[in-house]
């Protein structure tokens, strides 16, 4: 058993892959030796598998999807990483129209069974192109798995299984929670996250929150401390952004009836609302308030002065505020 | 001290109700939640329960006056209670004309003025709320409310409803178990699809114990269902000839039923698991072969017993079937006459009925339902002609958590075996 951190058993997910799978390539820019990714999450892993399977690449996002696509149209496995979720754009074409659509528009024929890492979120004084929450964007795209590890065993399991995954799947990763949560894990344990469930961390009867990255751990810390003053809460990790777990979600609701929906991104249009909209067709009988949900204001993702950038970011007090008034409603 | 009992409020947007039926009379003694009259809405007939224990000592309303919300209805001499401050729906009343009204003066009900003390304290629910408080029929002035602004929760109904369940109410005592409690008597029940015109009746006592009975076994059991066919041309054979002299002889008709129940009790004998019941996740299994018969008396239903089906000839059987249904028809049937069935044969072929499928008579394993005897072209022994047959259908639901379909069809074939076994000479006595 060692104790390791978020960042690390991404480097453990992906060291054990490469191990296993002689097909499999993970570049990016600055993936390769010496650097090892811009967060260090590729360290040391040129110098394990050599720079034909572990590389950098040019400065072109379209590019680094194009080339995992095509290599997993023809039957290699890939993982391609974008350095910041805010450069992913570029490539959006490449990932919607080309590796979301292959296996439907060749009727099964072909398919690209290819990993996209991008590093997410604000909080680290990155300004608009290195602290967005991009996941908006890409949900709802038949074709395209979207997932998202909120736990350092998640981080290594769900790695494992986006890179074992029959479709592309993009894999975004809370900057924030690299180093700043950790765990024992056996390094000898095969981990493998099921990549489309959502997964129940905390038992409650109060209330029901549903969160990822981040804002899951205030969420964590504040029924902590809210279960002193006998406020019970079921905590969800959503962990799979699209398609929705809707039978955890939809239960975990249910179970009292009171549910509020936490994440970074702009509160308008984005995962936090599809789920609400799942609840209301499937729970509304069992709901016992209106369905909350605590996100990032409506302006663009985020300013660079240290104040206004907390200022956009969900606070852990707002979260314990909105989990108390929704127990007590 | 003397205390008012006032109109409750009948539910969302009711503002007045009807007197139907006074249930108390003066010099009565009530106990708290003792339904004390009948009152009609544009929504609901319900029981107004009491508010207190006590000796009525007036009655303020006449049957078919109309009271508003709030408006008195009674007065009651609670023993050993001190003054107190009339409740606020009683002040709200007082300024209503009916106040003062006498029982044998009955006004018409002029109710504006309690109006707006009904509707603005009309208290929104949440659908967990209001699809709770419509299951278990609960009324959510008798709750306790700790939400925001004294909102009613969700875990308010809850809390309440599991201290029902562990300490039911005096009042409810008398009544038997029943897996949904309705520790208060009805009060707020909604009125789905109604239209001018209509009608709105109270179900009797009767109809709702077979509603419940209905309710909980399509509930409870997981219905599978079979149907069989059988030739029985040969009973039709053997009932013509024999049934001029059986009514001279016996005084009643012989019908075609005791032949089926005859046949159905002695196929109960060699299959006991059908014979049986689930019960608390295990398995009762009847000795005795009790069928239960339904009997129509209006348009209600009884359902008594002929106990020993399987020890009784046919003659037996008629005679039995006969004084069971005059016996509920006439009123004179016992307790006894209506316990301890193990089966129910049900001659729903009396209403021209080919194929039904039975609701099981909880908490029994199966039921079977004796079809219309009707006329058919069937092929031959030989299979090279064809002949007219009388022929049957058997439809039988069973209990599948009990019951799965090789147990219904080996039950069937003897069933079938034992019809087929009837012969122009067979003996009814």
């Amino acid at each position: 058993m060692a104790t390791i951190d978020y960042l690390q058993a991404l480097n453990q997910a992906l060291d054990e892959e490469l191990a296993q799978d002689d097909t499999l390539t993970v570049f990016g820019e600055d993936v390769g030796a010496p650097k090892g990714g811009v967060f260090n999450v590729t360290q040391g892993l040129a110098e394990k598998y050599g720079d034909l399977r572990v590389f950098n690449t040019p400065l072109s996002e379209a590019e680094i999807a194009g080339l995992a696509i095509g290599l997993g149209v023809s039957g290699h496995h890939a993982v391609a990483e974008f350095q910041f979720a805010d450069y992913i754009l570029p490539a959006t074409n490449q990932i919607i129209s080309e590796a979301a659509r292959m296996r439907y528009r060749s009727q099964g024929d072909w398919s690209a069974p290819v990993v996209f890492r991008a590093p997410y979120g604000g909080g680290v004084g990155g300004g608009f192109y290195h602290s967005q929450s991009t996941e908006k964007v890409f949900v709802g795209q038949p074709g395209l798995r979207v997932v998202t590890p909120s736990t350092v065993r998640d981080a290594k399991g769900l790695l494992k299984s986006a890179i074992r995954c029959a479709d592309p799947v993009l894999f975004f990763e809370h900057k924030r929670l690299y180093h700043s949560i950790k765990a024992d894990i056996d390094p000898d344990e095969e981990i493998l996250t099921p990549i489309d469930k959502a997964q129940v961390l905390r038992q409650g009867t109060d209330i029901t929150v549903m969160s990822y990255g981040i804002t899951l751990q205030y969420v964590l810390q504040a029924a902590e401390e809210l279960a002193k003053s006998g406020i019970q809460t079921e905590v969800v990790d959503i962990r799979s952004l699209y398609p929705l777990d809707e039978a955890t979600i939809v239960a975990a609701a249910k179970k009292t009836g009171k549910v509020l929906l936490v994440n970074e991104d702009n509160k308008e249009g984005g995962v936090l609302g599809e789920i609400s909209a799942i609840i209301s067709e499937q729970a509304l009988f069992d709901l016992d308030a209106p369905i909350k949900r605590l996100a990032g204001p409506d302006s663009p993702a985020m300013p660079y002065a240290k104040n206004l950038e907390q200022a956009f970011l969900v606070q852990p007090d707002q979260v314990k505020q909105a989990m108390q008034e929704l127990a007590e409603f | 001290m003397k205390k008012e009992m006032t109109m409750p409020r009948l539910g969302e947007s009711v503002t007045e109700g009807t007197i139907v039926d006074w249930l108390v009379q003066v010099g009565d003694h009530v106990e708290e939640y003792d339904p004390i009259c009948e009152v009609q809405t544009v929504k609901v007939v319900a029981e107004v329960p009491s508010s207190f224990t006590g000796t009525i000592t007036k009655v303020l309303a006449a049957t078919d006056d109309t009271i508003a919300v709030g408006a008195p209805l009674a007065e009651i001499d609670v023993e050993g209670a001190v003054e107190e401050a009339a409740p606020a729906a009683a002040t709200a009343a007082s300024a209503t004309p009916e106040t003062s009204a006498e029982p044998a003066a009955p006004d018409p009900a002029p109710v504006a003025a309690a109006q707006p003390a009904a509707t603005t304290d009309a208290p929104r629910f949440s659908p967990a709320v209001a699809s709770l408080l419509a299951k278990y029929r609960l009324h959510a002035d008798d709750i306790p409310a700790t939400g925001h602004q004294g909102r009613l929760t969700r875990q308010d109904v809850e809390n309440f409803m599991a201290e029902e369940v562990s300490q039911p109410a005096p009042a409810a005592a008398h009544q038997a178990p029943s897996p949904v409690p309705t520790p208060i008597p009805v009060q707020n029940t909604g009125f789905d699809g109604q239209l001018p015109g209509d009608i709105i009746t109270p179900g009797s006592s009767v109809r709702k114990a077979i509603a419940a009975h209905m309710s909980q076994s399509k509930n409870e059991i997981p219905h599978g269902w079979m149907m069989v066919e059988q030739d029985v041309s040969n009973i039709v054979v053997l009932r013509q000839k024999e049934k001029a002299n059986f009514q001279k002889r016996e005084g009643f008709k012989l019908t075609y039923f005791p032949f089926f129940v005859k046949a159905v009790a002695q196929a109960l004998a060699k299959h006991p698991r059908i014979n049986s019941s689930w019960q608390n996740n295990m398995k009762i299994t009847h000795k005795q072969v009790n069928i239960s018969i339904a009997v129509a008396k209006g348009d209600e239903l009884f359902v008594p017993v002929i106990k020993h089906a399987d020890d009784l000839s046919i003659k037996g059987i008629a005679a039995e079937i006969n004084r069971l249904a005059s016996a509920v028809r006439n009123g004179t049937a016992t307790a006894d006459d209506m316990q301890g069935g193990t089966f129910t044969v049900n001659n729903t072929g009396s209403f021209g009925s080919v194929a039904s499928m039975g609701i099981i008579n909880y908490p029994q394993a199966a039921i079977i339902q004796i079809e219309s005897i009707r006329k058919a072209i069937q092929p031959t022994p030989d299979g090279r002609g064809f002949t007219f047959a009388d022929m049957v259908n058997l439809s039988l639901s069973v209990d599948h958590r009990l019951l799965d379909g090789v147990a219904a069809g080996g039950f069937l074939k003897d069933v079938k075996k034992n019809l087929a076994a009837y012969g122009p000479d067979s003996n009814l006595y």
